[in-house]
């Protein structure tokens, strides 16, 4: 019975949502529609916030979208080409870096250091991923924590100083709104961040469902297959390195506009963990659970504290905990499964991860 | 020449620090099939646990085979109620219920015992070792124990039965059932063993780097270090890496000119790189060949 | 005409008195955060995260103020103590810091913790004109009225130390090598700054080995021996508790013995010394400018009872021997001078102007003789410190109050 929906979720190209059985080519075409539907309602939300939301919540909201702007780089690597990474705190560290010093070293308006900064980390992360080519799983793993273990080192590096500005940091001024639009620097930053987001997200999206995504996950779930069917590995692999290096460091110099400051420790690899651990509530291989990922990740740990200061640390892992029991395939996961059921499919046929 | 052979020996006296963990490590990595970065934070917790013993009057040996005992119960009672529900979730799941675990264990810690340092006692007594002014007896029987630990696995996993059951577990759980191996219990036991061993290494490593909840986050990164260059398949290896990466740190932080002062870690950490890139399974690392 | 009721006195009661209150003194003005009873202020500090052992000074601030609110609070208005946790993340301390000023609307950040964490708040609360009030650091950069005038630091900071230490090395050994130990961070950095301006012309030939660590590296082991190696027989040592410790214990055991000198941060006895081992510490020279709780010589001292008593009411389970929990109450209680003197005057303008406007103020746990100054261009409150050399129990203060004032 599996036959004749496998070939029309083929002619429909869609690759994410799961096929249910015996449901026909209407549901799916209602599935996406929905889906269409509400992504418009959250766009739409989205721009109405700030208008109600005082300013402290709206550069809360701003950070979210950056910290989901940087999982997703993380994601187009780990979650769908398979390998793992842990070293993304330094492209976020070398995106938000390139911004500060353009800005406050050779003036550069804010909105050029973007392309700047994901240049920049694109061609970091292309050259990472060359000979990361030779590693695999754990030993990838390693290479990229000595990368973000390196990074504020590098960055306190005195010779280096009068670029970074050393242990300092450097202060970034915050951008007034253009035209002289009537809406304060928090709300235009919130728009400027969620304009990007959008124009990023949607490349991503494009991206999984061209052949190139294809041929990455291809490679993801079976490499010696992939390699068999003629994809050049090496080459997609390096590429994937280089995009997602560029997804995360629009999100550093995105972020470092937001906080309008860049210090060389704040570039750790604690950072990174937090990135790997939006990536997995939000749900490995899942766009929209990146902006999951990113709330979780920067409210998450308030809520932790505000009920315990001294044991916040407990709080944050066992809730992290609970999280992993009830969702181990993250919200996107387990989002997906609550929508097969309520399509009432015999056997949603869900990715495995 | 004078000033190379105090930075070696150095390195070896801070490696062994890093071969221990190195060990513990390898040691639930082979059981389990997963980096456990919880791994340091047990390692301290279980140490403190030896501290308060101390502090209530125990001699040290009787709180040392508590505390040992204890973090055997603890690793195991750790494997069935955390981890055997998530145990078919995605491998990235797992990774971040260590991360909980970390948090967890490191808070509780700073709450219980505060932040201040302390001073952990040691068997061995800090005297100079034959004369020289660079490895004390404590040193010493670190790597003394380690390396006997690393011979005591040896033999537990290549001439016992259970040892052999339990490599059968981790390296192919469903054959391994067929013929009859309690897979469960298998990698139960290889927590509480790893779960022992970094209690050890923890009471070995807190008089050198002082007791204190967070004392374990940079010995935990050399450690992973040192265990990926000599290779994760092979214990041995494991702790050849960890003192070659006290070594490399050391040398490298004194003799390279210009960068050495402030990069030393950079550059320990890009020479275990480039070591991978010539041996993509570390120095003594087995490849592992997949059938198609 | 109005009908003169009960019901339009009670109505007008309030509008009377507080017009019968007026002459007595200014008229009141308040900024966000003030009410006739309240005050809220604000805080950042590390209370989890890497460097943790320092959060017991947030601890020690809440305690303060707690007291002082039960002593009737500050010309009659209870504090409103709120403190968030950064983790020593420089990120973070600005969201903290903005939900502070935007979202509990607190008239001040009071006694924040930490340099980066400072630094990346620096603008923004100088932008939006609410007082930076002795940030809990001691960073040079914050001795700046005619740039950051809403921005004030409070103890004697790094750099006029490090040139306190050149003062001292060129009074007693002129001709030595010195090695010199930081973290390689920002007060590390200022530190090193300070030693060489104080030592001019003379620093490149004496400062023979400069070793940095970072706070991840579990030993310092490797820098101490090369230090030796090198020659030096001066031994500046500006680690944290942790690592001073090791360093200390490190020269002991390669028979090293310089002229050792520790910095103000890594010089507790409970934190430092006591792990070290207090033999080992024999002779060790640092500068104070807390009574060190560990001290006998404070035993009859009215200043430190008064501590005692404090620590055994408000914050049991406080450690005595911390330093920590001597700084937190005494840069509380500059704060609540500054309050004080703003009298019903409660804006942000009033609590600048009045935080430049110290004079010769003390509290009970800084050493005998030193005085709280400040003034319009004078924004460095502590700026003397006092000798002291270790005799194997405890610190023993010797010499002059010496001011080391650095803009």
């Amino acid at each position: 019975m599996t036959a004749p929906s496998d070939e029309v979720a083929a002619k429909e190209g869609v690759a994410r949502t799961p096929a249910p059985a015996r449901v026909g080519r209407s549901a799916i075409v209602r599935g996406d529609r929905g889906r269409r539907l509400a992504i418009l309602a959250a766009v739409i939300a989205a721009l109405l916030i700030p208008i109600f939301a005082r300013g402290f919540l709206t550069f809360q909201l701003t950070q979210v979208m950056v910290y989901a702007l940087a999982i997703l780089g993380l994601n187009l690597l780990t979650g769908f080409n398979g390998q793992f990474s842990l070293g993304h705190s330094a492209f976020y560290g070398i995106g938000a870096y390139t911004t500060a010093i353009m800005m406050s070293r050779w003036d550069i308006p804010y909105f050029w250091t973007l392309p700047a900064a994901g240049g920049v980390c694109f061609a970091v992360g292309f050259l990472f991923g060359l000979p990361a080519l030779r590693l695999q799983g754990l030993y990838l793993a390693l290479a990229t924590f000595a990368l973000a273990i390196a990074m504020p080192q590098i960055l306190k590096f005195q010779p280096l100083e009068s670029f970074t500005g050393g242990v300092q940091g450097l202060v970034i001024d915050k951008p007034d709104p253009p035209f002289g639009l009537p809406i304060d620097a928090d709300q235009w930053l919130y728009y400027f961040t969620l304009a990007v987001l959008l124009v990023m997200f949607a490349g991503a999206a494009n991206l999984v469902r061209s052949r190139t995504g294809r041929a990455i996950m291809a490679i993801r779930d079976n490499p010696i297959a992939a390699a068999a069917m003629g994809i050049n590995t090496a080459l997609y692999k390096t590429l994937t390195f280089g995009v997602s290096a560029l997804y995360t460091g629009v999100a550093g110099a995105l972020g470092a506009i937001v906080v309008q400051f860049v210090a060389p420790d704040s570039f750790n690899f604690l950072l990174s963990i937090s990135f790997l651990v939006g990536l997995v509530i939000g749900g490995v291989g899942s766009i929209p659970g990146c902006l999951v990922g990113g709330l979780f990740v920067l409210f998450v740990p308030n809520i932790a504290e505000s009920v315990s200061t001294g044991l916040a640390g407990v709080i944050y892992g066992v809730i992290l905990l609970l999280v992993i029991f009830v969702m181990p395939a993250g919200t996107a996961g387990f989002a997906r499964i609550l929508f097969a059921r309520l399509l009432r499919s015999p056997k949603p046929e869900g990715r495995s991860r | 020449m004078e000033l190379l052979l105090q930075q070696v020996l150095a390195g070896l006296a801070t490696g062994g620090i890093y071969a221990c963990m190195a060990l513990a490590v390898v040691m639930i990595y082979q059981a389990i099939d997963h980096l456990n970065f919880a791994q340091g934070e047990m390692a301290m917790f279980s140490t403190f646990i030896a501290w308060q013993l101390i502090q209530w009057g125990l001699p040290y040996w009787v709180a040392f085979a508590i505390t040992v005992v204890v973090s055997f119960v603890a690793g195991i009672l750790i494997d069935r109620v955390l981890f055997r529900p998530i145990q078919n979730a995605p491998i990235l799941s797992q990774v971040v219920a260590f991360i909980a675990l970390f948090s967890i264990l490191n808070s509780s810690a700073g709450q219980i015992w505060d932040f201040t340092i302390k001073s952990f006692p040691t068997p061995f007594g800090h005297t100079s070792l034959f004369g020289s002014t660079l490895i004390d007896t404590h040193e010493a029987g670190m790597i003394g124990v380690t390396l006997g630990m690393l011979g005591l696995l040896y033999l537990f996993f290549r001439r016992t039965r259970l040892g052999l059951a339990m490599r059968a577990a981790a390296a192919n759980p469903e054959s391994a059932r067929l013929v009859g191996i309690r897979v469960g219990w298998m990698t139960a036991l290889g927590w509480g063993m790893a779960a022992a061993i970094g209690a050890v290494a923890g009471m070995l490593i807190a008089p050198v780097v002082f007791l204190e909840p967070n004392m374990m986050l940079g010995v935990l990164l050399y450690g992973f270090a040192g265990a990926v260059l000599g290779g994760m398949t092979s214990p041995g290896g494991a702790v050849a890496g960890g003192f070659a990466v006290g070594v490399i740190e050391n040398v490298a932080g004194t003799f390279i000119p210009y960068f050495g002062r402030e990069l030393k870690l950079t550059i320990a950490l890009i020479l275990i790189v480039a070591v991978l890139m010539v041996r993509p399974s570390g120095i003594f690392g087995r490849q592992a060949v997949t059938r198609v | 005409m109005i009908r003169v009721t009960r019901r339009t006195i009670l109505a007008a009661a309030p509008s009377i008195l507080t017009v019968a209150s007026l002459p007595a003194r200014a008229a009141k003005k308040y900024d966000p955060g003030v009410t006739d009873t309240e005050i809220k202020i604000g805080n950042t500090c590390f209370y989890t995260g890497p460097a943790s052992s320092y959060g017991t000074i947030g601890k020690a601030m809440a305690a303060h103020y707690k007291m002082v609110n039960d002593q009737g609070g500050v010309n009659g208005r209870k504090i409103n103590f709120i403190s968030y946790d950064d983790a020593y993340s420089p990120p973070k301390t600005v969201e903290q810091t903005r939900r502070l000023v935007e979202q509990d609307g607190v008239l001040l950040d009071a006694g924040p913790l930490g340099t980066p964490t400072n630094s990346a708040i620096w603008h923004y609360m100088n932008q939006k004109k609410v007082p930076q009030l002795f940030v809990s650091t001691g960073a040079t950069k914050w001795d700046d009225p005619t740039h950051y005038p809403w921005t004030i630091g409070w103890q004697p900071n790094y750099q006029s130390e490090g040139r306190i230490y050149a003062a001292f090395i060129m009074k007693e050994k002129p001709d030595g090598k010195i090695g010199f130990l930081y973290q390689n961070d920002d007060f590390g950095k200022d530190y090193l700054k300070g030693l060489k301006d104080g030592l001019g012309d003379k620093a490149k030939a004496m400062v023979v080995v400069e070793a940095s660590y970072e706070t991840t590296d579990p030993t310092v082991d490797s820098q101490v021996v090369g230090m030796k190696a090198a020659g030096c027989d001066i031994f500046v040592n500006t680690g944290i508790p942790k690592f001073a410790a090791h360093a200390i214990r490190k020269a002991v055991e390669i028979e090293w013995k310089p002229l050792h000198i520790l910095s103000s941060i890594g010089n507790s006895v409970a934190a430092t010394l006591k792990p070290a081992g207090l033999d080992n510490a024999k002779g060790l020279v640092s500068d104070f400018y807390l009574k060190d709780p560990n001290d006998v010589t404070w035993k009859d001292d009215p200043g430190f009872k008064q501590w005692v008593a404090f620590m055994d009411k408000y914050y049991p389970e406080g450690d005595k021997t911390d330093a920590g929990n001597v700084y937190g109450p005494s840069n509380a209680a500059t704060v609540v001078q500054v309050l004080k003197q703003c009298g019903d005057e409660l804006t942000r303008e009033n609590v600048m102007k009045q935080a430049a406007n110290l004079k010769d103020f003390t509290v009970p746990m800084l050493l005998p003789g030193i005085k709280i100054n400040t003034s319009p261009t004078d924004f460095a409150p502590v700026k003397q410190v006092q000798m002291g050399r270790f005799d194997g129990t405890q610190w023993r203060l010797f010499g002059p109050l010496i001011a080391g004032a650095v803009t």
